[in-house]
């Protein structure tokens, strides 16, 4: 079924404001990975898609970069009417040619080797991926560690795919190209650049 | 109306997307230049149009914003980006390390600890700390992707040979995280030890030579050096001549044409502040009685 405008849901209630205040929030998660930062501004977002996951990408996304979407959202009838709307953002097939990859069931996660890991001389070339996850506030107990990290700090989330940390391994020895993801469970989010490594899991 | 009106904050919200987008690509990669598409600002280059992009990229209503160049508070040019920014963003301006969530600076990280929460901007010139060694930007950046550095280290080795210690004494190169060579911007060296496993988020931004790069709180920064030739603050012989502070760092003041000078701390928030506490030094005597110079 076309979804025409008037029928999609609206962005930022204030986006100047909005963006502003979302962007400390993922800049703050992304300077202090594994601490759960809150999105507390008023946003419109599609059904399947988490408000933080709305407020992300209204923040980051614009006609300049290139955006993925997994199966999830992809079939979604109105994600992709709805990005392309407020942010004007290309939506591409090649995961690979995308800034950033929203992912909406991260049990289905491709391998990371399909998206942008950056180049040597330009690393920051790389892939971001947004993804939902089952929760951020129970679960698994993972032990962090580099920088943006006094010592070790400790994260208890429920992830999906359950083996993410194992997979976000390859970061280590692609160093410094690499994937930087961002957590997202309802209004709470989590980053998870690539200098974090997993010190030992459980408690 | 036709009062003219700027977005909030001057940029246009574009412009702080793809803004927004390098600081957190540099916060990912610590000590990385990001190249990103600078835009003209209403200042010349050399003003800080680097430093003032990012702080209007990251600035919100509730922040309070301090700016400070070689550590005054009181110069042309912190006081005009102060009032750029009260006028454009109408942000809660303030002179208080303490006070301020966003500080930017010119060429000096202010003498009080900063602490988590806190953002340092700083205004950097020449983002590349191989330029003068290479000036051709693919070969840097080729080395920066093999992390090769021995060319800097033969710099350093240089001024050993010749004037028989590591003779920089600003733009002091730093390893950060243990992988990229940064260059600080011009702070004195005697300020580098204050970047290692800072609480506070330190952003730099280079306008004319569009580089945006980052060091994220609690993260390892080393000043090269040499095992024989360990890595020193530079250490002056006199107080400040106001406070008597003798951990700060000092500007020489010339006070006459016969070669009188002082030596006064060049963070005025914090030679301020401890005047305040009570502290004096050699030259602070009360206004009624003014000391002799010389």
């Amino acid at each position: 079924m076309a979804v025409t405008t008037i029928e999609l849901q609206p962005g930022f209630a204030d986006k100047v404001l909005a963006a502003q205040s979302t962007f400390r929030t993922v800049m703050e998660a992304m300077a202090r990975p594994g601490q759960v930062m809150a999105v507390d501004d008023e946003v419109g977002h599609p059904p399947s898609m988490m408000v933080g996951v709305a407020a992300v990408a209204l923040t980051l996304l614009d006609q300049d970069t290139p955006v993925w979407l997994d199966d999830a959202f992809a079939s979604a009838s109105d994600v992709g009417a709805w990005l392309k709307f407020h942010t004007g953002a290309p939506i591409v097939a090649r995961p690979d040619a995308a800034s950033f990859a929203l992912v909406a069931a991260p049990a289905a996660l491709p391998d990371l080797s399909v998206f942008a890991l950056g180049t040597a001389e330009y690393p920051d070339r790389s892939t971001t991926l947004i993804m939902q996850v089952p929760s951020l506030a129970a679960g698994e107990s993972f032990r962090l560690r580099g920088p943006g990290i006094d010592g070790t700090t400790a994260l208890t989330a429920s992830l999906a795919p359950a083996d993410l940390f194992a997979r976000l391994s390859i970061n280590q020895a692609l160093f410094p190209r690499g994937i930087d993801v961002i957590l997202v469970d309802d209004r709470s989010l989590v980053a998870i650049p690539r200098t974090t490594r997993l010190a030992a899991s459980g408690v | 109306m036709n009062a003219p009106t700027y977005n909030f904050a001057y940029l246009d919200e574009q412009t702080k997307r793809m803004i927004r987008r390098a600081i957190l690509k540099a916060i990912a990669i610590p000590g990385y230049q990001v190249p990103f598409a600078s835009r003209e600002m209403p200042m010349p280059y050399g003003w800080g149009t680097g430093g003032v992009q990012v702080t209007a990229a990251i600035l919100g209503p509730q922040d309070v914003l301090k700016v400070i160049d070689q550590g005054s508070d009181d110069t042309t040019n912190a006081i005009s980006i102060r009032k750029f920014f009260a006028k454009t963003a109408g942000v809660e301006t303030t002179t208080s390390t303490d006070a301020a969530t966003v500080i930017q600076t010119r060429h000096r990280i202010p003498e009080a600890p900063l602490r988590a929460g806190q953002v340092l901007v700083y205004q950097v010139p020449i983002p590349e700390p191989l330029r003068f060694l290479e000036p051709r930007e693919t070969e840097t950046r080729r080395m920066h992707a093999l992390a090769e550095y021995g060319l800097m280290h033969v710099k350093l080795y240089e001024d050993i040979a010749r004037f028989g210690h590591i003779a920089t004494s600003y733009a002091y190169p730093v390893k950060v995280n243990a992988r990229y060579v940064m260059d600080p911007s011009p702070t004195p060296k005697f300020d580098n030890p204050k970047m290692d496993n800072c609480p506070a988020l330190q952003l730099f931004g280079a306008g004319r030579e569009k580089r945006i790069y980052a060091i994220p709180p609690y993260t390892s920064v080393v000043s090269l050096d040499f095992e024989d030739h360990p890595f020193t603050r530079y250490k002056f012989d006199a107080p400040c001549a106001l406070c008597g502070a003798e951990d700060s760092y000092l500007d020489e003041i010339v006070t006459d044409d016969k070669g009188s000078r002082m030596f006064v701390c060049s963070d005025t928030d914090y030679c301020e502040g401890r005047q305040a506490a009570g502290h004096r030094g050699v030259e602070s005597a009360a206004p009624h009685k003014e000391a002799v110079h010389g």
